[in-house]
């Protein structure tokens, strides 16, 4: 049984260090993706989606793999306190920017929007 | 393979930065800052694990608090052009407006 | 008293987890500024309900990995969206109405809407939500009742979702 786990150990040993790396960079190209979501999107409503995916579920990802790339507990406590700050923050401050968006009087886009092509499908 | 990830992490950054400048409202530019902000953390941390330093993520953390408390400093600043107005809680008195 | 005594025990744990030294000098440092930090919170009168959460922190466990849930299955229509060649989307604004009672409960409610990518709380008023969304079908008032039940029942306890 012990060997077992001693076995079982050295496996994990082996499979963490390609695991979290391949952890970071997927959450590094969800990043990129919500830039480019920023970047494409025509209102600051729907930005705001799009800076979400950043926010949740990039973030999560490299610090997810980052917890696996850890040499030690107290890195993984540090990570999980960023995790928990980032998780509490950004509704907080996605909510802050709509807010004071809306109360300045900015008008979002309501309806369909789309490319031209995509417009002449539908009609 | 780390460092791959913090090569898209400041590709994202500069792409953002993009939409910092020509955001055509201040919401945007904000929106901007305050994401970039948060790949910032992403980047320390990486940045701590490729040069084998994962003390960097101390910084990462001071950095994760004062962006969201400099997100909101400049919010409020913005709506009341003071931060000398005390934010009251609706339904409390006052005359709060949200 | 039970309020003061979560907030000692999670500034404890914040303090062993950042700093991970165990010389009695760093601990004894650890713990003044445990108490300096009480004695100001005592001062600024913010040991409520709100300011030390932790009574409800089982309900709260349980709710979140169904809101992880919801939040993928969010992220991936947000991301396809975002990738896509044609840009494709349909923004609404809808008016949401909440069971939540307490105001921890709504912030929950509003801070999980805002939290899945696709939806963000624009404004609060009483208990009606001004939700903003990507896709006007995803985002319709009946979309957002089992997250709603479910945020209340985390934080305001069984009674309140009946």
């Amino acid at each position: 049984m012990a060997e077992f786990l001693a076995d079982l150990h050295g496996y994990w040993e082996m499979i963490r260090f390609p695991l979290g790396a391949l952890l970071c960079l997927g959450g590094s190209i969800l990043c990129v993706i919500g830039t480019v979501g920023v970047l494409r999107f025509p209102d600051i409503y729907t930005r705001l989606h799009a800076a979400s995916i950043t926010d949740t579920s990039g973030a999560a990802l490299v610090l997810f793999g980052m917890m696996l790339l850890s040499p030690g507990w107290l890195v993984i406590s540090k990570l999980f306190a960023i995790c928990v700050f980032i998780f509490l923050t950004s509704p907080t401050a996605s909510h802050a920017l709509a807010n004071a968006a809306h109360t300045a009087g900015v008008q979002p886009i309501i309806g369909r929007v789309g490319t031209s092509e995509a417009e002449g499908e539908d009609a | 393979m780390t460092a791959a990830a913090l090569i898209a992490i400041l590709f994202g950054m500069a792409l953002l930065l993009l939409r910092a400048f020509i955001g055509p409202t201040l919401y945007d530019r904000i929106l901007a800052v305050n994401s970039f902000g948060t790949k910032t953390v992403l980047a320390l941390g990486l940045l701590g694990f490729v040069m084998d330093r994962p003390e960097f993520l101390d910084i990462a953390i001071t950095y994760a608090l004062i962006n969201f408390v400099s997100t909101i400093a400049i919010l409020k600043f913005f709506r009341y052009r003071s931060f000398q107005v005390p934010l009251v809680r609706r339904g409390q008195g006052g005359n709060a407006d949200g | 008293m039970a309020y003061f005594l979560g907030l000692v025990l999670a500034l404890a744990a914040f303090w062993l987890g950042m700093s991970g030294h165990n010389t009695p000098l760093i601990l004894s440092l650890g713990g003044i500024s445990l108490i300096v930090t009480c004695i100001l919170a005592y001062r600024l009168d913010i040991i409520d309900r709100e300011g030390s959460p932790y009574v409800r922190l089982v309900g709260f466990l349980l709710y979140f990995p169904w809101l992880a849930k919801e939040i993928v299955k969010a992220n991936i229509s947000v991301i396809r969206a975002c990738v896509k060649a044609d840009l494709d989307i349909a923004p609404a604004l809808v008016k949401v109405k909440t069971i939540c009672k307490s105001d921890l409960a709504k912030v929950t409610f509003a801070n999980s809407i805002t939290l899945t990518p696709g939806t963000v709380t624009v404004e609060i008023e009483g208990d009606k939500l001004l939700v903003h969304g990507l896709y006007e079908q995803d985002s319709q008032p009946e979309a957002f009742v089992e997250m709603d039940q479910r945020s209340a029942r985390a934080i305001d306890g069984k009674g309140a979702a009946a």
